[in-house]
C-alpha cells in the first residue's frame, strides 16, 4: 500500500508540473497580446522583434540548416550592436525541424504560439509547405534561404510566403539551355535522387528537353536510391544508353558517388548538375574525378563587399568557412530587417508592402521581391569544376 | 568498496579507450590538421567512471529486489493495487479525463498540437500493440498502413474534394484491406521472418508513393489538403486546431474502450493464445488464420484511422513522413509500455514524442538521449514501463515464484 | 552480353558487400535470436576508424600500403570493441527478457551510435581516400570491373572461406555451434557461454568493420548515416538466405546483389529497392525459413 501511496503521489505531482508548466506557457500567451497593442503603438515601443528562425538544426540534413541559424545570428547581433531597428531590439527564436513535414508543422505552431513577426526558414520545400498554412493563418511572414519549390510562389497559395532563392524550374531551364547551346548536346540521361528537390529538378528538365524538339531526346530518365552502397549497375546503363550528357538533380553525395563510378568505368560524357552539388564538399569528395562537372549555382557575388564582410564575420565568430545557403539566410534577413526599418512597424501588410517595394544592399546584390514573393536581383549562373574550385563560366 | 572502485576504473579506462578516436581526434581531411580535443577524454572518464557506479548499483537494486519481493510486488505491486482498488482507479481516470479536457483552455497553440501528436501516437501504439502486443505478431512496417489512411485522404481530398468525416471510414477500410493483403501471404511466417517482411512491405509502400509520380505526386507531396470540418462551423487556425485535439482525444478514447473490450472478448482471448503457443492454440479449435488476419486487419484499421487524422493536420503529405525510424517509433511506444498493456502504451506515448518535443533545449542532444533512454530502460525495465497485469499468477507453493513468474511475461 | 557481363559483375560487387555486412548478422542471430540492428553502426564505426586512422597517418607521413594495414587493423580493433562492449551493456542483461526487449534496445543502440558519432565528428560527408590503390593489370578492362571492385569480391570469398573453416574446425566454432544449437546443453558441457557470445559479436563486428573499409574507400566518402542503410539491406540478405545460416548469408546477399543489378539495369533503378523486397516476400511464401534456413518442425 506504502507503495502504491507514492506512486499516486508522483502521479499528482507529475499532473501538478504539467499544469504548472503549461500555465507558465498560458501566461506568456496573455503577455502576448498585451505586447502586441504595446507594438501597434506608435514609435515610441521599445519591445523587442520576434524574429523565427526554423529549419534543420539536427538529423542528417542539419548541414543546410545550421549555416542559415549562423547566418541570421551574426547579422542580428551586428544589428542589436547598433541600437536596433527604430531602438527596438531584434530577438530571436530559434526552432528544429529536422526537415520533417510534421515536426515543421509543430516548430510553426510554437513559432505562433511565441508571437514572432516573421521567420527566416524553413530549410527544406516539403517542411516550408506543411509549416506555410499555420503561418499563412497566424499573419506571419516567412523568407526561405533555401526552399526552392517552384509551387510554393507560383501556386498563390502563399502570399505570405518570399525567398531569396531562384525557384527549381529557373535552374533547371538554365541547365538544358546550357546543354542544348552551349555545349550541342542531343541525346541526355536524366538522373535524380527521388528526393523532394532532386526529382522536381529532373522532372523540369525532362519535359524542358521534350519540349525542344529538334532531334533532342532523354534516351534515360532514373532515380537513383540515395545512400545505395554501390551504383555501377545505372552507371552501366548510362553506358549504354548512349546519352552524351547527364542532367543530375540531387545533393553532392550521389553526384560524387556516380561520377566517380562513371569516369572508372570510361564513361566521359559531360555531368551537368545543380547546386545541391555545387559545394566544396563535392569536389573534396570526387577528387580528380570532379574535374569538368558543370553545376548551376547562384550568381557569384563573393566580390560583393558585403558578402565578404558576412563570411569574415562568419570566419571570425566560428573559425570555419560558411556552409550551404549562409549567403541567402543572410540576405533574407537583411532583407527582412529592412523592411521592418523602413515599414516603421511589424504590421503583416506594412511589413509585407514594403518587402515588395523596397531595394535592399544584400551579399546577394541589390534585391526586391515579386508579387509572388521570388526575388528579384538573383538568379543562377553555370559553374564548372576547373583545376579543383568552382569557376563561373559567363 | 575498493574492488568497486577498482572495476569503475577499468571500465572508465576502457571507455576512455573506446572513444579516444572518434571523440579525441578530428581530422580535417582538406586542409590535413588535426585537432585533438583532450578534454573530451576527461570527460568521458570521469562519466564513464561515475556512470559506472550508477549502473552497477542500479543493476544490483534490480536483481535484489526481483529476487526477494516479486511474491509481495505481485500480491500488492502499484499496478494491481490500481486495478484492485477501484475507488482509487477511477480518482485517477477522473483526474486524467479532467485534464485531457481541460488541457486545450490552460495552454497555447504549440501545447495543444504537440498534445495532438502525442495522441495520435497514442491511438497508433494501442493499433500496433493488438499485432504485437495481443497477438504477438512482430510487425516492423506498421507505418505503411498510417500511409495508405494518409494518402487515401490527400488523393481523394486532391482530387474530388472529398471531405475529411467522408474519407475517415474510405481510408480505415483500405488501410484494413491491406492489412489482409500483406496478412495472407505471411501467415506461414514466424517471429522474425514476419518482422523482415513487414519492413519490406513497408519500405515498398514508401517506395511506391515516392516513384509513381502520376498517382502520388511523388516525393514532393500534396499540399493544401483541407482540415476537418466541424458542422459547418468556420474556424480560424487555433480554433481548429483545438477541434482536431478534441477529435483525436475522442479517438483515443473510443480506442481505448474498444481494444479494453477486445482484450477480453473471445477473439482477443485467441490472440493471446496465439501469442503464447500457436500449436497448442491450435489444438483448442481456434482458426489461426482468421486469428492472425483480424489481428492485422484491425492494427492496420487503426493506423489508417491515424492517418486520415496525419493528413489533415499537417495538410500536407509526402513519403518522407513514412519512413522506417516511425514503425521503430511506435514499436518502442509499445515496447516501452510494456507489451499488451494500455495504461503503459498511453504513458509510453506521452512519453516519447512529448520527451523530444520539451528537449528542444537540447536540439543537438535530443536524439542522443532518445536513442540511450530506449537502451536503459529496457535494460533496467525489460517488461516495460506498465507490465500487462491479467497475466500474473501466483502459485501458492513455495519456490515456484521466482523464475517462473519471471519468464512469464 | 558484354552489358549482361557488366550488370553480373556490380551485382557481384554489391552481393559481396552486402555478404560482409549479413555474415555479422546471421552469425549474432545464429546464436541469440537477436536482430542486431545497431550491426550496421558497428560498420559505420570501423569506417569512422579507419578514416581517422588514415588521415592521421597521411598527415604523420607514412603511405601506401602500411596505412591500409594499419587502419585496418585499428578499424577491426575499435569495431570489435564497440561490439563487445554494446553487447556488455545493451544486449547481455537482457539475456532472459521478453523477446522483443533486445530488439528495442537495438534500435536504441543505433540511434544512439548513430547520434554519437554526428556529435563528436561532423554531419557532412567526409571524403575517404582510396586505399586500395589501382592495379596495372586491371587497365584493358577497366570499363568492366575497377580493381576496388576486385579486392571486395576477392576478399569477401577469402574471408567467408576462412569464416566457415573458423566455425567447422576450430575449437571455439565448435563451442559456437553448441550455443547456437543449444545454450542450456553447451553450459552443461562446459563451455562458456557468456564467452562465446562475446566472441560472436567481435568476430562479427571485425567482419563489419573490413566491410567497412572496403566499401568506403570503393564509394569514396562515408557519413553517419552509411551503416543504417547498409544495415537494413544486409538484414534482408541474411533473412533471404535463412538466417542463422552462414551459407545462407552469403547466397542470400548475391542474390540480392544480382536482383538489384539486374532490375536497375533491365527494368529501372526507380524500383530496384521495390523488386528486391518483392523477391523477399516471394521467396517467404515458398520457403518460409529462406533459401538455406532449416525449416525445423517445432517441438511441442
Amino acid at each position: 500500500m506504502k507503495k502504491f501511496l507514492t506512486f499516486l503521489l508522483v502521479m499528482v505531482s507529475a499532473v501538478f508540473l504539467m499544469t504548472a508548466c503549461s500555465q507558465k506557457a498560458e501566461e506568456k500567451a496573455a503577455e502576448a497580446p498585451a505586447e502586441n497593442t504595446e507594438a501597434a503603438a506608435p514609435a515610441a515601443s521599445t519591445e523587442p522583434i520576434k524574429i523565427g528562425v526554423a529549419g534543420a538544426h539536427s538529423g542528417d540534413l542539419a548541414s543546410y540548416g545550421l549555416p542559415t541559424v549562423n547566418a541570421v545570428k551574426l547579422y542580428v547581433d551586428e544589428v542589436n550592436k547598433n541600437g536596433g531597428i527604430d531602438g527596438r531590439m531584434v530577438e530571436l527564436y530559434i526552432e528544429d525541424d529536422v526537415c520533417k513535414p510534421e515536426v515543421a508543422t509543430n516548430t510553426a505552431s510554437k513559432l505562433v504560439s511565441e508571437k514572432v513577426v516573421a521567420v527566416v526558414g524553413h530549410i527544406c520545400s516539403g517542411a516550408t509547405k506543411a509549416a506555410l498554412g499555420i503561418y499563412k493563418d497566424a499573419g506571419i511572414l516567412v523568407i526561405s534561404p533555401s526552399a526552392t519549390n517552384p509551387e510554393l510562389t507560383q501556386s498563390g497559395e502563399y502570399p505570405n510566403f518570399l525567398r531569396t532563392i531562384a525557384p527549381d524550374d529557373a535552374q533547371a531551364r538554365l541547365e538544358v539551355d546550357f546543354a542544348i547551346n552551349t555545349l550541342n548536346i542531343k541525346k541526355f540521361a536524366v538522373l535524380h535522387d527521388k528526393g523532394d528537390y532532386g526529382k522536381g529538378l529532373a522532372e523540369f528538365a525532362k519535359s524542358f528537353l521534350e519540349a525542344t524538339g529538334n532531334g533532342v531526346e532523354v534516351v534515360l530518365y532514373e532515380g537513383v536510391t540515395p545512400g545505395a552502397v554501390d551504383y555501377s549497375a545505372v552507371v552501366q546503363k548510362i553506358g549504354r544508353s548512349g546519352a552524351e550528357a547527364v542532367i543530375f538533380g540531387g545533393y553532392h553525395p550521389e553526384a560524387s558517388k556516380i561520377v566517380t563510378q562513371m569516369r572508372k568505368k570510361q564513361i566521359n560524357i559531360p555531368f551537368i548538375s545543380d547546386d545541391g552539388v555545387k559545394d566544396d564538399t563535392f569536389i573534396k569528395v570526387a577528387g580528380e574525378f570532379a574535374e569538368g562537372v558543370y553545376a548551376t549555382g547562384p550568381v557569384d557575388t563573393s566580390s560583393n563587399p558585403i558578402n565578404i564582410k558576412a563570411v569574415e564575420d562568419h570566419k571570425a565568430a566560428y573559425q570555419a568557412d560558411p556552409g550551404a545557403f549562409f549567403i541567402n539566410g543572410y540576405a533574407a534577413t537583411m532583407a527582412l530587417l529592412n523592411a521592418i526599418d523602413k515599414a516603421d512597424s511589424t504590421d503583416y501588410d506594412a511589413v509585407s508592402k514594403a518587402l515588395r517595394t523596397e531595394y535592399v544592399e544584400t551579399p546577394l546584390g541589390n534585391i526586391s521581391f515579386d508579387e509572388k514573393g521570388d526575388a528579384i536581383g538573383v538568379g543562377f549562373s553555370m559553374y564548372q569544376v576547373q583545376n579543383g574550385a568552382y569557376v563561373e563560366l559567363k | 568498496m575498493l574492488n568497486e572502485l577498482k572495476k569503475s576504473l577499468i571500465t572508465a579506462v576502457w571507455f576512455m579507450f573506446l572513444t579516444f578516436p572518434i571523440m579525441v581526434i578530428k581530422v580535417n581531411t582538406v586542409y590535413n590538421t588535426i585537432v585533438w580535443r583532450w578534454h573530451n577524454l576527461i570527460y568521458i572518464g570521469v562519466g564513464a567512471f561515475f556512470g559506472s557506479m550508477i549502473w552497477r548499483w542500479l543493476h544490483y537494486k534490480k536483481t535484489h529486489i526481483s529476487e526477494r519481493n516479486i511474491r509481495e510486488r505481485l500480491k500488492n505491486g502499484l499496478q494491481n493495487a490500481i486495478v484492485d482498488n477501484k475507488k482509487v482507479l477511477y480518482t485517477l481516470i477522473a483526474v486524467a479525463v479532467a485534464f485531457t479536457f481541460a488541457f486545450p483552455h490552460m495552454s497555447n497553440a504549440y501545447q495543444i498540437n504537440i498534445m495532438t501528436t502525442a495522441l495520435m501516437y497514442v491511438v497508433l501504439g494501442l493499433g500496433l500493440n493488438i499485432v504485437v502486443g495481443l497477438a504477438g505478431l512482430l510487425d516492423l512496417g506498421y507505418v505503411a498502413f498510417y500511409a495508405v489512411g494518409a494518402y487515401s485522404y490527400a488523393l481523394l481530398n486532391h482530387h474530388f474534394g472529398l471531405g475529411f468525416w467522408a474519407v475517415l471510414p474510405i481510408g480505415g477500410a483500405l488501410a484494413m484491406m491491406f492489412g489482409i493483403i500483406l496478412g495472407f501471404p505471411v501467415l506461414r511466417l514466424r517471429g522474425d521472418y514476419l518482422a523482415i517482411v513487414t519492413l519490406g512491405f513497408g519500405e515498398i509502400i514508401r517506395l511506391v508513393l515516392e516513384n509513381w509520380n502520376a498517382f502520388s505526386f511523388g516525393p514532393s507531396g500534396i499540399s493544401g489538403i483541407d482540415r476537418p470540418s466541424f458542422f459547418g462551423l468556420t474556424l480560424n487556425l487555433s480554433q481548429s486546431m483545438t477541434a482536431l485535439y478534441y477529435l483525436v482525444l475522442g479517438f483515443a478514447v473510443i480506442t481505448i474502450f474498444c481494444v479494453n473490450r477486445l482484450q477480453n472478448s473471445r477473439i482477443g482471448r485467441a490472440w493471446l493464445a496465439l501469442r503464447e503457443d500457436e500449436i497448442a492454440c491450435q489444438a483448442m479449435g481456434i482458426d489461426k488464420t482468421k486469428t492472425k488476419l483480424t489481428a492485422f486487419a484491425l492494427g492496420a484499421t487503426w493506423a489508417g484511422f491515424m492517418g486520415v487524422v496525419f493528413a489533415a493536420k499537417t495538410t500536407f503529405v509526402n513519403p518522407a513522413s513514412f519512413t522506417f525510424l516511425e514503425s521503430a517509433i511506435i514499436l518502442a511506444i509499445v515496447v516501452l509500455g510494456g507489451m499488451g498493456s494500455i495504461l503503459g502504451v498511453i504513458l509510453a506515448a506521452l512519453i516519447l514524442i512529448l520527451l523530444p518535443e520539451y528537449l528542444r533545449a537540447f536540439s543537438e542532444l535530443r536524439m542522443l538521449i532518445f536513442g540511450g533512454s530506449m537502451v536503459l530502460m529496457m535494460v533496467f525495465r525489460p517488461q516495460g514501463l506498465i507490465s500487462n497485469v491479467r497475466r500474473k499468477y501466483l502459485f501458492d507453493k513455495m519456490n515456484f515464484g521466482g523464475e517462473k513468474t519471471n519468464e512469464a511475461k | 552480353m558484354d552489358y549482361f557481363l557488366q550488370l553480373f559483375l556490380s551485382g557481384l560487387t554489391k552481393g559481396s558487400i552486402y555478404a560482409l555486412i549479413a555474415l555479422g548478422y546471421t552469425m549474432v542471430y545464429g546464436i541469440i535470436q537477436l536482430i542486431n540492428f545497431a550491426h550496421g553502426e558497428i560498420y559505420m564505426i570501423g569506417a569512422f576508424t579507419a578514416l581517422i586512422v588514415a588521415s592521421v597517418l597521411t598527415i604523420l607521413g607514412f603511405s601506401g600500403l602500411s596505412i591500409l594495414i594499419l587502419a585496418g587493423i585499428a578499424a577491426v580493433i575499435y569495431s570489435s570493441a564497440y561490439g563487445y562492449t554494446m553487447e556488455k551493456i545493451a544486449y547481455r542483461p537482457l539475456r532472459n527478457a521478453p523477446r522483443l526487449s533486445p530488439l528495442i534496445s537495438a534500435i536504441g543502440m543505433s540511434i544512439f551510435l548513430q547520434n554519437y558519432v554526428l556529435l563528436a565528428q561532423t554531419s557532412d560527408f567526409l571524403p575517404f581516400p582510396a586505399l586500395i590503390p589501382e592495379f596495372e593489370f586491371l587497365k584493358p578492362v577497366s570499363h568492366i570491373m575497377s580493381s576496388a571492385e576486385l579486392v571486395i569480391i576477392l576478399s569477401s570469398a577469402v574471408i567467408m572461406v576462412l569464416l566457415t573453416f573458423f566455425i567447422k574446425f576450430t575449437r571455439m566454432g565448435k563451442a559456437m555451434r553448441a550455443t547456437a544449437q543449444d545454450k542450456k546443453m553447451a553450459r552443461l558441457v562446459g563451455i562458456d557461454v557468456d564467452k562465446v557470445i562475446s566472441l560472436t559479436f567481435i568476430v562479427g563486428s571485425s567482419l563489419a568493420a573490413l566491410g567497412g573499409i572496403l566499401i568506403a574507400s570503393h564509394i569514396g566518402q562515408i557519413n553517419f548515416y552509411i551503416g543504417f542503410i547498409a544495415g537494413i539491406k544486409a538484414f534482408t540478405a541474411a533473412v533471404l538466405g535463412g538466417i542463422g545460416s552462414i551459407p545462407g548469408a552469403v547466397l542470400g546477399a548475391l542474390i540480392l546483389g544480382w536482383t538489384e543489378s539486374f532490375a536497375t539495369g533491365y527494368v529501372s533503378s526507380d524500383y530496384e529497392d521495390v523488386f528486391a523486397f518483392a523477391l523477399l516476400v516471394l521467396i517467404l511464401i515458398f520457403r518460409p525459413a529462406g533459401i538455406l534456413g532449416k525449416s525445423s518442425a517445432q517441438k511441442v
